[in-house]
């Protein structure tokens, strides 16, 4: 495949460690425009650490990331939050903050300093929450709302943000699979409607390969497999990144691989 | 629907509806408007209260005519050379360390993390009490401070502390307690030199700067009140400058530089903002204690916000630290220091709040 076009996000040469601890030693990763891409791996595979140096939250030790071919690290933190959103793993909200308070704060890199509100904010807002869902509990206080209303919030702040690249660790865990859905469809959604770029980490390997264009398998701080779901979700590969012996068949709906564990 | 006890419903927790002039653009929030004004008009009747209560009693229309420049001589005296100072002296006081609580509970999100609480007052009195006692031989409010010295040297303790809590408790992340226990065990070591001070000083000296340790408003004067209003002058507008990125770092770090907050500069800012904040309050009047602890947590919740409003907090202190020194010369029998009655109201919430946090506090 030949592309003229920019990679969204690119990591180049990228070492990550935590305390002289390294995760990834040099890892390279390029994030084509418009797709989604799912990272999977083992608990502690480094899934959220790379996410968080693509979202210039952690520094590499060696090597950039560029967002649309521009060095992260020298552009303006509002500039890069102008285009590209993030959700970390376990996001926390103070107690006593609505719903449509938290949301309105993702309209932040949009905003100047002098007009933290504005009526087209709060438009955005409203249509956020209603893409999520949580309208009817605009109003409700963040602590007071279901885990699964919860992540759902976090979500109506990242799309609040509108930026053309997501970043998303995790969006799915604490709901229930109609809620995983609803929230993957979503994605999906958004990704064909406005034309954004989705990296994300999920566990459920079967949703993943159902609702991603690419998965991107993480272990032994590097990446294993990395195309297709249907290329990538094979029982060599999963024995290898999660030490799981299961076979792999079709998905009856959709045609993606399903993941079924061995018999023990 | 049902609405569960927790969803309070009013229109601040709905910034739908916003007003826009010009360039600026700001959510309508009804209810923090009203509770702000509210303030200020308990804030300005207690100034004006306070300045008429002493040896000469003066009603509210006597201080009034005075202050614009009326009333006789005898009058325009003791207000505004002996009384305005002492009452400006105050409500500044309360404000700034209103204000500095209101910061700092905000960006640790923690409410027990305040100057006060965590050792960066005792710095301030640290460095104060040195300035007194290795500084000056006697302890002359009016020259130290016309050299600049206390509040100099209330900064740099204060500084100096602060670096110490920053350096040594940040690591465990801001909801950690870590933060609070480094603070308090920081405040100790600090408040054992302010002992040691003392201990070496002359007993002249040593009984004024323990009064004054005590946290009191009957030195203050004009020559005090100069360096106090030019650091409140500066600071409180930038601190209120800060609200937008106290809003967005409520949200945790990693959410906050998401969507496009510099989380190293607001840190900075923030930090020296409440040193500079604390250190100019214990200059002018000691360590006025539990104020910058209490205020933002009664105005977060008169106002029924997320976080403590920076304006409104400021305000609360004004009118707790002017009602505290009130309270203290009229309601008991000879004159007790504002600092004393502020313990006396805010020691017990600190003791609830450790006691309800328990369970954080040793895991
Ligand atoms: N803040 C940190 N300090 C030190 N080490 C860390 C830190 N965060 C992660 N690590 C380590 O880095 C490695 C990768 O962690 P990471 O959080 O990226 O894993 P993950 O794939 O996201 O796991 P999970 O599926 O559990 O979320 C792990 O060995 C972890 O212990
Ligand atoms: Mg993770």
């Amino acid at each position: 495949m030949t592309t003229t076009t920019l990679p969204a996000l690119e990591a180049r040469g990228l070492r990550l460690a935590y305390d002289g601890r390294t995760v990834f030693a040099g890892l390279d990763l390029r994030i084509e425009p418009g797709s989604v891409t799912t990272l999977v791996g083992a608990n502690g595979s480094g899934k959220s650490t790379l996410l968080k140096a693509l979202g210039r939250i952690l520094k590499p030790s060696a090597g950039e990331v560029l967002l649309e071919g521009e060095p992260i690290a020298r552009l303006a933190t509002k500039e890069v939050a102008r285009r590209l959103a993030l959700l970390p793993q376990s996001p926390s909200a103070p107690p006593g903050m609505s719903v449509r308070d938290l949301v309105l704060r993702g309209r932040n890199p949009h905003q100047t300093w002098a007009r933290p509100w504005s009526p087209d904010d709060a438009a955005v807002v409203d249509r956020a929450l209603e893409a999520t869902g949580l309208t009817d509990v605009a109003d409700r206080d963040v602590a007071a709302l279901s885990g699964g209303q919860r992540q759902r919030v976090w979500i109506a702040l990242v799309v609040a943000q509108e930026a053309a690249t997501l970043l998303l660790d995790e969006p799915t865990t604490f709901l229930d699979l109609t809620h995983q859905l609803d929230v993957l469809r979503l994605v999906r959604r958004i990704n064909r409607e406005s034309g954004s770029t989705v990296v994300m980490v999920l566990h459920d390997l079967s949703l993943a390969a159902r609702y991603s264009d690419r998965l991107v398998v993480l272990h032994g701080g590097g990446v294993v497999a990395d195309g297709p779901p249907a290329e990538v979700i094979t029982p060599a590969t999963l024995e290898l990144a999660f030490g799981l012996r299961a076979r792999v068949i079709p998905d009856p709906v959709t045609g993606t691989p399903l993941v079924v564990p061995e018999d023990d | 629907m049902s609405t569960s006890p927790v969803a309070v419903r009013g229109p601040d927790r709905n910034p739908r509806a916003g007003v826009v002039v010009g360039p600026i653009g700001l959510a309508w929030r009804p209810r923090l408007i009203a509770v702000t004004v509210v303030a200020l008009a308990a804030a300005l009747v207690l100034l004006v209260v306070s300045i008429g209560v002493g040896s000469v009693a003066l009603t509210p229309v006597d201080v009034v005519r005075a202050l614009t420049g009326g009333g006789t001589d005898l009058q325009r005296l003791i207000v505004l050379q002996l009384r305005l100072p002492r009452a400006l002296t105050g409500a500044l006081v309360g404000l700034v360390l209103g204000i500095a609580g209101a910061l700092t509970q905000t960006f640790t999100r923690n409410p027990l993390a305040t100057p006060d609480v965590i050792g960066v007052t005792s710095g301030a009195s640290a460095g104060a009490v040195a300035a007194i006692v290795l500084g000056g031989g006697t302890y002359s409010v009016s020259t130290l401070l016309l050299g600049g010295g206390i509040p100099v040297a209330a900064t740099l303790g204060a500084l100096i502390a602060a670096a110490l809590v920053y350096g040594l408790g940040w690591r465990g992340g801001v909801e950690s307690y870590r933060l609070i226990l480094v603070g308090i065990g920081v405040g100790s070591v600090l408040t054992a030199i302010t002992s040691y001070l003392l201990v070496r000083a002359q007993i002249s000296e040593a009984q004024q700067a323990t009064v004054w340790l005590v946290g009191s408003l009957s030195g203050a004067s004009w020559p005090s009140l100069w360096p106090l209003l030019a650091v409140a002058s500066v600071a409180v507008p930038l601190s209120i400058a800060t609200s937008t990125a106290l809003g967005l770092s409520q949200l945790g770090d990693e959410t906050a530089v998401g969507v496009g907050l510099s989380i190293q500069r607001h840190r900075l800012t923030v930090i020296a903002l409440a040193v500079v904040l604390t250190a100019a309050a214990v200059a002018a009047a000691g360590p006025v204690g539990f104020v910058a602890f209490v205020v933002p947590q009664v105005a977060l919740r008169v106002a029924a916000t997320s976080r403590p409003p920076i304006v409104l907090s400021g305000l609360v202190g004004t009118a707790l630290v002017l009602a505290a020194d009130l309270a203290g010369r009229t309601v008991f029998p000879g004159e007790v220091p504002v600092g004393l009655v502020t313990t006396v109201v805010g020691a017990p919430y600190l003791i609830w709040l450790l006691v309800r946090h328990r369970k954080e506090l040793v895991s």
